[in-house]
């Protein structure tokens, strides 16, 4: 199973390598996001500064709303969802694989982001012991989630409406955990934070156990 | 073959819903004393407690339809966890409205971001999602499957709504009733029993009628495919 998910996660980075999407249209799309919030709210640096979190997260969940389209609509066209059924490979690693390349492009996204509201928002980013790990568990949980709702939503003709209409209250959870782990982290009381950590962790391990157990069922359709 | 949903069973479940009603609203409104602290707003309680549990009840039964569906792909299973949901989302807004008004009157606004009233908001449009995936214009059985993924994941949200006042320091009250030191006027509690039991039944009978207009949508559905097919192969005849 690790093996097969080693496999398509190797694919997925490799098309990624090759075509850039990620890097030339989700990353500048991402930094415009937190421009635009900059704009929206008055480039006044007292209020970006109390809501950088929020604004971080959902900058994040919007630009890896469209990586984890891209990543379903590269397995929806030319019969390859047919061709990875007939692959043979383990459902459960193919979650896997699809989970980890859209974790991988997800933290590449985060730091870059998390560049922006340092240099454009001057956040604080001190307090690394509790970012690290929250970024961690929240991009699983985003991944996991995404790839379950992503091959659902793939192949169908409403898919861009239907994704976000079922991914993102699915995602509130992680938007509000991460937020308020951020806060505290960079309000500089990284104790409170914690257990928001705990939260994420929680739901990235359901989502990835709900993945792997019900994957072979999504695979079925073409 | 009548020419509704109705039958027998469903009769007399309705009159028994809609006196069960008339009795609900003159206890609540009438015969029920006001509460010490909340007063009259009390009688609010009545609709909200037992619409949102009803709802929650609902959504599980959708759960369990839906793996019900996964392990036995029979087409009852799915019609059932669709009509439970569609049923739940009815109540379920109707908590929300309700639960609304009284945060008008006790808290001084419509609503509040605490944990209870984020995940039931939550919820409420993860349900509308599931009912979403239900219409897509899809081949049934692989409709039905998506469905059933989709309804399966509204498991953990109705768990973390329904203990949410447990699990973070809340706004919204705690559980009131199963808490051992409560000491809840006779007849409140009672209108509180007679609440769940008469929303109980106005779920049970709508749903009875939910599934069989689903059942039935299905069967015209069928009938669309077979008199395609039938004109396909009068016209293949008609060429040769």
């Amino acid at each position: 199973m690790l093996r097969d998910a080693a496999l398509v996660a190797g694919k997925d980075l490799r098309l990624e390598a090759r075509s850039r999407v990620a890097l030339n249209q989700v990353a500048p799309f991402a930094l415009l996001v937190l421009m635009l919030f900059a704009f929206a709210l008055d480039p006044d640096r007292g209020i970006l500064a109390r809501v950088t979190p929020g604004l971080y997260w959902v900058a994040v969940l919007f630009s890896g709303l469209l990586a984890v389209q891209r990543a379903f609509a590269v397995e929806s066209t030319d019969g390859v969802a047919d061709a990875l059924r007939l692959s043979g490979l383990d459902p459960a690693g193919v979650f896997l694989g699809k989970v980890a390349a859209v974790a991988v492009q997800l933290l590449a996204l985060e730091v870059l982001l998390g560049l922006g509201v340092v240099v454009l928002y001057g956040a604080d980013p001190s307090s690394v012991a509790l970012l690290v790990p929250t970024c961690l568990a929240a991009t699983l949980g985003l991944a996991a989630a995404g790839s379950v709702y992503g091959i659902l939503a793939a192949g169908l003709r409403v898919r861009e409406t239907l994704l976000p209409l079922l991914l993102l209250p699915v995602l509130a959870p992680v938007l509000i955990a991460a937020t308020s782990a951020f806060e505290s982290a960079l309000g500089g009381f990284p104790g409170e934070g914690w257990r928001w950590l705990g939260l994420l962790v929680v739901f990235a391990a359901l989502y990835t156990g709900l993945g792997l157990a019900t994957f072979g069922v999504l695979l079925e359709d073409g | 073959m009548n020419d509704g949903t109705s039958s027998p069973g469903t009769r007399v479940l309705g009159a028994l819903t809609l006196i069960g009603m008339a009795v609900l609203l003159a206890f609540a409104l009438v015969i029920s004393p006001a509460d010490e602290t909340q007063e009259e707003t009390v009688r609010m309680f009545y609709v909200h407690v037992p619409t949102a549990l009803v709802a929650f009840g609902a959504f599980f039964l959708t759960v369990a339809a839906s793996v019900g569906y996964l392990l036995r792909r029979s087409e009852g299973w799915d019609v059932m966890a669709g009509a439970s949901a569609e049923v739940g989302a009815v109540l379920l807004a109707a908590t929300l409205v309700s639960g609304m008004l009284w945060g008008r009157v006790t808290w001084g606004v419509y609503w509040t971001w605490d944990a209870r009233l984020t995940l039931t908001a939550l919820l409420f449009v993860l349900v509308l999602g599931y009912l979403a995936v239900r219409r897509l214009p899809l081949e049934r059985e692989r409709r039905s499957r998506l469905a059933a993924v989709v309804g399966l994941l509204l498991g953990p949200a109705t768990v973390a709504c329904h203990y949410a006042t447990t699990w973070w320091r809340t706004l919204h009250q705690g559980p009131t009733i199963t808490t051992a030191d409560a000491k809840m006027d006779g007849t409140m509690l009672f209108t509180f029993f007679l609440g769940m039991v008469v929303f109980g039944l106005l779920y049970v009978w709508l749903l009875v009628h939910r599934f069989r207009v689903l059942w039935l949508e299905h069967r015209v559905e069928d009938l669309g495919l077979d008199e395609a097919i039938a004109e396909r192969r009068r016209e293949a005849v008609g060429v040769s």
